[in-house]
């Protein structure tokens, strides 16, 4: 059962600066009362930004210069702390494609590839630029090439990294893993058969 | 060279390497709570899938639940949380899993429970729709947290797609001052290493310090693998170990379970196995810890001042700034003396039998300071029983703290206990994100149970070392 194939990703971009972004500040936990993720998407970075407008601020979030942001571009340690998949599941439904980020949490990337979301990593040089890039012109179209790895934006083509796997899994529509897995549920059976504990060492 | 217990872990449970180049690890044991799993069960509904081994997944409730007595009484007044109550309870019935209920009297934190039934072993792979997962490592077993969809994958397959991680050793050297805890082993090396320092490995806790802590004390370490950035980390088994499992209501008896202390035996690291990364940390060097920041790396020795912005590296001085702004502290001010206006006493950091009765301790014919809300939450319904017998609930109850039932409370807040404005709070809990204890402008400063403890007693963060005796 393969998924979409996900070889381009096109959209304006959304800048969010700062390292140590964590999953609570993406989805607070109290909008994790729910049994589905519908309407999760209207709720991302929802005390951050009104944090911000206490301020006079706005969050890029609820800044209307990047209401059709679709590819975010974040920086060191995207998505850290809890494991709850409602943070990327509140970006996709909020409209988020692709993420280019500095690094990841792992498990915050792991629901990005279940979710087919492509991470692309990026030094904070390249980084701030698209940020800066994005800001100056917040209704430019930039590109990203899945299988080459890269961005362009504005005229110009800039490399990304990705890991090899999941760029795999995106082009060839195989991000779900599950479908692979109960594939093998045979040989999982016979590999639990050799585990000790699952006959409770008898 | 020998192997590490990660890897020796790893191969007995692998199923093969997937066109992803990520292998298909099998799932010993497979937990599941009230939050992350509902969209998981509904995925399996669409897609019609069963569960092929309902008998290696457990469930309880601990995120919603509500910890005061009225307050659990159903259907519970948030009807949000009723009905994610309602689905765990159907999902797990549908499906043949045990539910751990309070019903039952054995409904707990589901990083308490695990080990407390005996369910977590040594040389497991576990899973949990949960960060800190990374908690059961403290029984040599590999253990980290998962997404929903992941969920999904583990109750229709029993099996997840993994990558192969790095392994660093951390060696605690030497010994533990009077007054440091297994929390600020803790937060030392999250502080030492960084929040993202973990990327990409697991973290194998060793050395003289974590050879003679107890099982409890391990788990705190292993719990807060996740904040430094390490999808899980683990001590390898021994005779501590053993100790704590033998006679526990899933671990095997009799001449299997001298089976089973074999088996363990074989699967800790051999004295010569490589490492992608050895560290140190002294013993001598680590202090009581407090958070100060936002990032549970943000933190300082409790005698220290908060560090200058300019004493970062440029890149981190954004999220300095930030939180520095956030917690309305200042640079350079001391920590010692900071007002709390809560102290929580609970979570899977620091919620066990050990960690109720190190606090107590410091609270046994004392009071509260005046204005101060002070909540004790054992882990589990069975850690609540244990404390009762030994009378920690009036130590507690008389010192002016509120004695409660079993949950996850004010660490997430999901429940109704939460910050209100901009309240400071003393936590044992594991993380001092902005907004983590249910208010949007809450401030947490996580630190171990004794200083937690005698935060209360002082209304103000205090050095707990002027409180310990002789």
């Amino acid at each position: 059962m393969a998924g979409e194939i996900i070889s381009q990703v096109t959209g304006p971009g959304i800048p969010l600066r700062g390292n140590d972004i964590d999953t609570d500040r993406i989805i607070p936990a109290r909008f994790l009362k729910c049994v589905t993720f519908d309407g999760i998407g209207e709720h991302a970075f929802a005390d951050d930004i009104k944090g911000l407008a206490a301020k006079d601020e706005t969050h890029p979030f609820a800044d209307a210069r990047f209401a059709n942001g679709a590819i975010l571009v974040a920086n060191k340690n995207f998505g850290c702390g809890s494991s709850r998949e409602h943070a990327p599941q509140s970006l996709k439904r909020w409209g988020i494609r692709a993420i280019i980020a500095e690094s990841y949490s792992e498990i915050f990337h792991g629901n990005c590839v279940s979710l087919a979301v492509p991470c692309f990593t990026a030094d904070h040089a390249t980084c701030a630029k698209l940020q800066d890039a994005i800001e100056a012109d917040p209704a430019a179209e930039l590109s990203i090439d899945v299988a080459a790895a890269t961005i362009t934006a504005g005229g110009e083509t800039i490399s990304l990294e990705i890991q090899p796997g999941a760029q795999g899994q995106y082009l060839d529509g195989s991000w779900d893993a599950r479908a692979g897995l109960l594939e093998n549920l045979g040989a999982a059976k016979t590999v639990a058969e050799k585990l000790p504990y699952v006959s409770n060492y008898a | 060279m020998g192997q590490n217990l990660y890897h020796k872990v790893f191969d007995r449970h692998c199923v093969g390497q997937l066109p992803s180049g990520q292998y298909q690890l099998f799932i010993g044991l497979h937990l599941i709570h009230e939050v992350t799993s509902p969209q998981a069960f509904a995925m399996l509904r669409e897609q019609e899938l069963s569960v092929p081994f309902p008998e290696r997944t457990f469930a309880t409730v601990d995120h919603i639940i509500p910890t005061t007595g009225s307050g659990r009484q159903r259907p519970l007044q948030d009807p949000l949380a009723e009905e994610m109550l309602q689905h765990i309870e159907q999902n797990t019935a549908d499906y043949g899993i045990n539910f751990f209920s309070p019903e039952k009297g054995e409904q707990g934190v589901v990083h308490v429970v695990g080990p407390e039934r005996g369910l977590t072993q040594p040389g497991m792979t576990i899973a949990c729709g949960d960060s800190h997962t990374s908690t059961h490592g403290a029984f040599g077993t590999l253990a980290f947290g998962i997404g929903t969809s992941q969920v999904a994958d583990a109750l229709a397959t029993q099996t997840l797609a993994m990558a192969k991680l790095k392994v660093r050793r951390i060696n605690f050297t030497g010994s533990l001052k009077p007054g440091v805890y297994a929390k600020d082993v803790a937060l030392a090396y999250i502080h030492h290493l960084g929040v993202n320092g973990g990327v990409g490995y697991a973290y194998e806790f060793g050395g003289d310090i974590i050879d003679h802590m107890t099982m409890e004390e391990r788990m705190t370490v292993c719990n807060m693998s996740i904040e430094g950035g390490a999808r899980c980390g683990y001590v390898n088994p021994d005779q501590t170990t053993y100790d704590y499992l033998k006679g526990r209501d899933y671990c095997p008896e009799g001449e299997a379970w001298e089976r089973a202390v074999a088996d363990w035996q074989s699967l800790a690291s051999d004295a010569d196995a490589e490492y992608d990364d050895v560290i140190e940390i002294k013993g001598e060097d680590i202090e009581p810890f407090v958070t100060w920041g936002i990032t549970p790396a943000q933190s300082v020795g409790v005698s220290q001042d908060l560090p200058q912005v300019d004493s970062f590296a440029d890149s981190d001085q954004l999220v300095v700034r930030e939180a520095y702004e956030y917690m309305s502290f200042e640079e350079g001010q001391p920590i010692i003396g900071t007002p709390v206006n809560v102290v929580f006493i609970g979570s899977c950091t620091n919620g066990r039998l050990s960690d109720l009765r190190e606090a107590a301790k410091f609270v046994k014919g004392k009071q509260v300071a005046a204005g101060v809300r002070a909540l004790a939450v054992p882990g589990s319904q069975e850690v609540a029983r244990q404390a009762i017998d030994e009378g920690l609930d009036k130590v507690f109850d008389e010192a002016g703290f509120q004695w409660r039932e079993a949950g996850c409370s004010m660490c997430l807040a999901m429940n109704p206990d939460q910050l209100s404005g901009n309240e400071i709070s003393a936590s044992t809990s594991n993380r001092n994100f902005k907004g983590r204890q249910g208010s949007p402008t809450g401030r947490t400063l996580l630190m171990s149970p004794a200083m937690a403890a005698v935060a209360a007693v002082e209304g103000k963060v205090t050095d707990v070392r002027k409180h310990l005796e002789n």
